[in-house]
């Protein structure tokens, strides 16, 4: 049995939360998930600016954190957090926690091999809209392949301590290490199929332990101190998800059904780079105190394709907010966003979208919202998009002056005017996968 | 009777893309059937409106009681895009919980209370 642990179900996580698994309990993996598809352009923007950067920075003063305890202890730790430079993220490891062995996964990042693709009659469609590269080619920032569990088990294989790989899955983060100390082949289905939804459950950190849970939340222990989740795996293809002891939070099978159908597609066909995974397959079996035992999983052949996340700069946009205190808060904030409209008309402004949301009233869900009575205040939120830069700048500027000039008690400005920000969208597609070769390194 | 959704089950959601998943859960097994007649897709559309410019897809789960829904182009362009409070849908669980739903006593007499 290997205990797999995750202490980061993104980039921005609870910073406490890999250091305590670490300490307050055995782990053998220690499973780190730092990339969002937007977070690849970001990092190849950092890495434009400055070649030394490119990756999760929060990553290397962890190590250097947990440096220490990890050689005592044996966790080895397997990260997404080399963005599009993991060698640089690795040399930063190496400088914060010198008598560690690193590993870097590479390969994924086809930044440069665009055009190649393109030359080779590749159209890398966009499988939202179906239309080809060609449309946003020179806005493109970052393409990165989405790599399996192979490429990071043969970086386990090298010994390493701590893993580092580029974009590869979030499952393949759990999945590694079973491939490696399992010895599970390619062609092992069920098994992928059980490693990766492995990783789909613990792959959001506390949201398979007890966050963001609707089950009894309120008698959910001890949240301050949550406790992240750990998979026990076995050989055979079944494992437990369990927590270390005295640490908040709580495990049963509710709790793990919510994380299994988080951000599920088709449930018969999850489909990952190393195969593909049926949850209609997934037995649940409450064992003992915040211990699941997951069994049963069967799981079809790989896909002949690659997932590529291409980010590209789509244009602008800007939201802006303000409160009206009762009475009529909700009508006030209605005016509010008809006379902004009417000016924005009257200056023959441009914009993709236009779109004003009621907090306080159905911003979350619109019009399955239950009616409420003259609520005590409201706040209504204006936001434009588009790809002229000036009038979104423009914008910005339409809303505070309806504090002396709008319907009374407008209040909540105090920030100023809202800022312009860059929109980077995400052009998902396919490519076939020998196009991609992946390599493992260990950095000196 | 018709009562709340809320009242014999749990949900989650999450996004991909301009897509939103909503994974519907029965507390009991037994009242999943009940979930399986009165949370269609068609129903599932109708309750949320013009939130969902899209179609709404169902898929079924009996090994865990549950459903998940994909509301199609529900989230204003989604990501990066949109200009939803709630890009990433997360709130759209709960949302749905709100729907109302036709069940005899009988079959719920133990359901959670609320």
């Amino acid at each position: 049995m290997i205990r797999i642990a995750n202490g980061q179900g993104f980039w921005g996580d609870w910073l406490e939360a890999p250091v305590r698994l670490v300490e307050q309990g055995p782990i053998d993996y220690l499973a780190l998930d730092y990339l969002a598809e937007v977070t690849m352009s970001i990092v190849q923007k950092q890495k434009q600016e400055d070649p030394s950067l490119g990756y999760a920075r929060d990553f290397p003063p962890l190590i250097g954190r947990i440096a220490r305890q990890i050689r005592d202890r044996g966790v080895r730790v397997i990260a997404n957090a080399g963005g599009v430079n993991p060698v640089a993220c690795a040399r930063e490891v190496k400088r914060l926690a010198p008598h560690l062995k690193v590993a870097v996964v590479l390969g994924d990042d086809v930044y440069d091999r665009v055009d190649e693709f393109l030359a080779g009659g590749h159209t890398m469609k966009s499988l939202d809209t179906g239309e080809p590269l060609t449309c946003i080619r020179e806005s493109i920032l970052s393409a990165n392949a989405y790599i399996g569990a192979f490429p990071v088990a043969e970086a386990l294989g090298t010994g390493a301590d701590v893993v580092i790989a580029g974009r590869c899955t979030d499952t393949a983060l759990a999945l590694a290490p079973m491939v490696e100390r399992f010895g599970w082949a390619e062609t092992d289905w069920d098994l992928l199929a059980t490693g990766t939804i492995a990783g789909h459950i613990i792959e959001c950190g506390a949201q398979c332990t007890g966050g963001n849970c609707q089950v009894d939340w309120q008698s959910i222990p001890d949240m301050a101190n949550i406790g992240y989740p750990i998979v026990e795996a076995e050989p055979d293809g079944t494992f437990t998800i369990t927590k270390h002891p005295g640490t908040g939070g709580r495990i049963h099978s509710d709790v793990v059904k919510e994380q299994l159908l988080y951000e599920l597609g088709d449930p018969n066909n999850y489909i990952t780079p190393d195969c593909i995974a049926d949850f209609t397959t997934i037995h649940l079996e409450d064992t003992g105190a915040d211990r699941v035992r997951v069994s049963g999983i069967r799981g079809a052949p790989r896909t002949p394709f690659l997932k590529l996340s291409i980010s590209y700069a789509w244009g602008w946009k800007a939201l802006g907010t303000l409160v009206y205190s009762w009475p009529d808060a909700f009508a006030k904030a209605r005016a509010a966003d008809r006379i902004v409209r009417a000016r924005l008309q009257q200056l023959s402004l441009a914009f993709d979208e236009i779109h004003t949301e009621f907090f306080g009233i159905n911003a979350c869900h619109g019009p399955a919202a239950p009616a409420t009575a003259d609520p005590p205040e409201v706040q209504v939120r204006i936001g434009v998009r588009g790809a002229d830069r000036k009038a979104i700048d423009r914008f910005t500027r339409e809303l505070i002056p309806l504090v002396l000039n709008g319907p009374p008690t407008a209040t909540g400005f105090g920030d100023g005017r809202p800022p312009v920000r860059e929109v980077v969208a995400y052009w998902p597609a396919l490519v076939p996968r020998e196009l991609i070769q992946t390599r493992v390194e260990v950095i000196e | 009777m018709k009562i709340p959704l809320l009242r014999i089950a749990h949900a989650r959601s999450g996004d991909k893309g301009d897509t939103a998943n909503v994974g519907v859960i029965a507390y009991h097994a037994k009242h999943y059937p009940i979930l399986v007649r009165e949370v269609t897709a068609d129903r599932v559309k109708v309750h949320f409106g013009s939130l969902v410019k899209g179609t709404v897809e169902r898929f079924e789960l009996p090994n865990l009681g549950a459903l998940n829904f994909l509301l199609n182009e529900a989230l204003g362009g989604g990501g990066t895009l949109s200009l939803r409070v709630d890009a990433q849908g997360k709130t759209l669980g709960a949302g749905l919980l709100a729907m109302e739903i036709e069940v005899t006593p009988d079959e719920v007499k133990d359901a959670v209370p609320f």
